[in-house]
């Protein structure tokens, strides 16, 4: 499959182009200029954050500065998420850029994660990791590599060295071909009408007659109201890396190319834009 | 996320007693049966098998662990699924049960210091 390399490369280029403006209510010594960046949708917000926060500590007084963190129209982003799921779930239909603002104070412990230093960033990234490929090989690979080698996977991403990620990555991706895919796919499904963080289930990418399984049959196991019924409006968007990808796409090509780099299929359901 | 930690819903279960396999026990879907294992030099939990909330958070079960064994509150505690990866903080422990329990339980190991990468 040749050409699917190139799906890799252009999810791993993808960027979302962000507009950062400082919480008004923050006490600065002279006004704040927003700051513009284009995000990579596969990273992290603390990793790629740190000229945002040098930009806007030059307005501020030490003293008025706690940990930063990040808004959009009144939503605390999580950190741990990476950044292209944050914008698809909560601000796909809305304009560019995406408008994010900047908070050093009052940190909302409730809905946010602490994160002192990218040592945590790290941990998180791996942990997510191993997590998926205990769904994908029973932790088989991840556990068959040496140090060194989650490190590779780690500075890949950190550094944006799509093919230092790739080399080790592709590993996480092998299966036995009389399987046709891995033992489950590491999927998440974030639901704007649910109260839950995420649907996350063991699904196999082959049903029990052979036939691989598609997105389709994932969503009417995990959230059958997601679907548009015969003759209904359509209400929702099952939104992979920006775009709605065909529910007839096989789940486990799904996973090998449109996974993050943690190696998890993040699916958001959101509601269809009404004109 | 935490928000329940001050007052833990846990019901207490005879360690010798584990539920019947029919999981009767367990008719309201709501809760799952936990296995909390010592690693290291980290103190045991005389009861270990406990039934949680599927709602809860991983963190919020730190939390009670930590106070139950009446841990320093300031030391992190890291959970374990599968003695291999941490969950997140905010993952829930139903999630966790869906995806990794076994014969009905979920065996979470916790340590004070980090065991596995």
């Amino acid at each position: 499959m040749a050409d699917d390399k190139d799906v890799l490369r252009d999810v791993w280029f993808g960027r979302i182009p962000t507009c950062f403006t400082l919480n008004p209510d923050e006490v600065t010594e002279r006004e704040a200029e927003p700051y513009y960046l284009l995000l990579p949708r596969v990273s992290y917000l603390p990793l790629v954050t740190d000229k945002v926060k040098k930009h806007f500590l030059k307005v501020m007084r030490t003293e008025d500065v706690e940990e930063m963190w990040f808004e959009h129209e009144g939503t605390p982003l999580k950190w741990h998420y990476p950044i292209g799921v944050l914008f698809d779930f909560h601000a796909s239909n809305t304009v560019l850029p995406w408008s994010i603002t900047v908070h050093f104070k009052n940190f909302p412990d409730v809905d946010l994660l602490h994160c002192p230093t990218n040592s945590m960033v790290e941990a998180h990234f791996m942990s997510s990791i191993k997590e998926a490929d205990a769904l994908k090989h029973k932790s088989q690979v991840v556990n068959d590599m040496q140090k060194k080698d989650h490190k590779q996977l780690w500075m890949g991403l950190q550094n944006d060295k799509f093919d230092q990620f790739w080399a080790m990555n592709r590993k996480l991706m092998e299966y036995p071909t009389e399987e046709g895919g891995f033992r489950y796919i590491p999927f998440r499904i974030y639901q704007t009408t649910n109260d839950r963080p995420f649907i996350q289930r063991l699904f196999r990418p082959v049903s029990t007659e052979g036939n691989p399984h598609t997105l389709f049959d994932l969503l009417k196991e995990m959230c059958p109201d997601a679907l548009t019924k015969d003759g209904e409006e359509k209400r929702f968007q099952v939104v992979i890396h920006g775009i709605e990808p065909l529910l007839e796409t096989p789940l486990q090509w799904l996973s090998e190319h449109l996974s993050h780099p943690d190696n998890f299929l993040h699916i958001c359901i959101i509601p269809a834009p009404t004109d | 996320m935490s928000d329940s930690a001050e007052s833990p819903t846990e019901t207490q279960k005879e360690e010798t007693q584990p539920p019947p396999d029919d999981s009767a026990t367990n008719d309201d879907k709501k809760k799952i049966d936990v296995l909390l294992k010592a690693v290291g030099d980290t103190p045991i939990m005389k009861t270990k098998k406990w039934t949680v909330d599927k709602g809860r958070t991983v963190q919020s079960l730190a939390q009670f662990i930590t106070r139950f064994l009446k841990l320093d509150a300031s030391e992190q505690l890291f959970i374990y699924v599968n003695q291999s990866f941490a969950p997140s903080p905010d993952q829930e422990v139903g999630v966790l049960f869906d995806c990794f329990g076994s014969d009905g339980k979920l065996v979470l190991h916790y340590c004070k210091s980090q065991a596995w990468g």
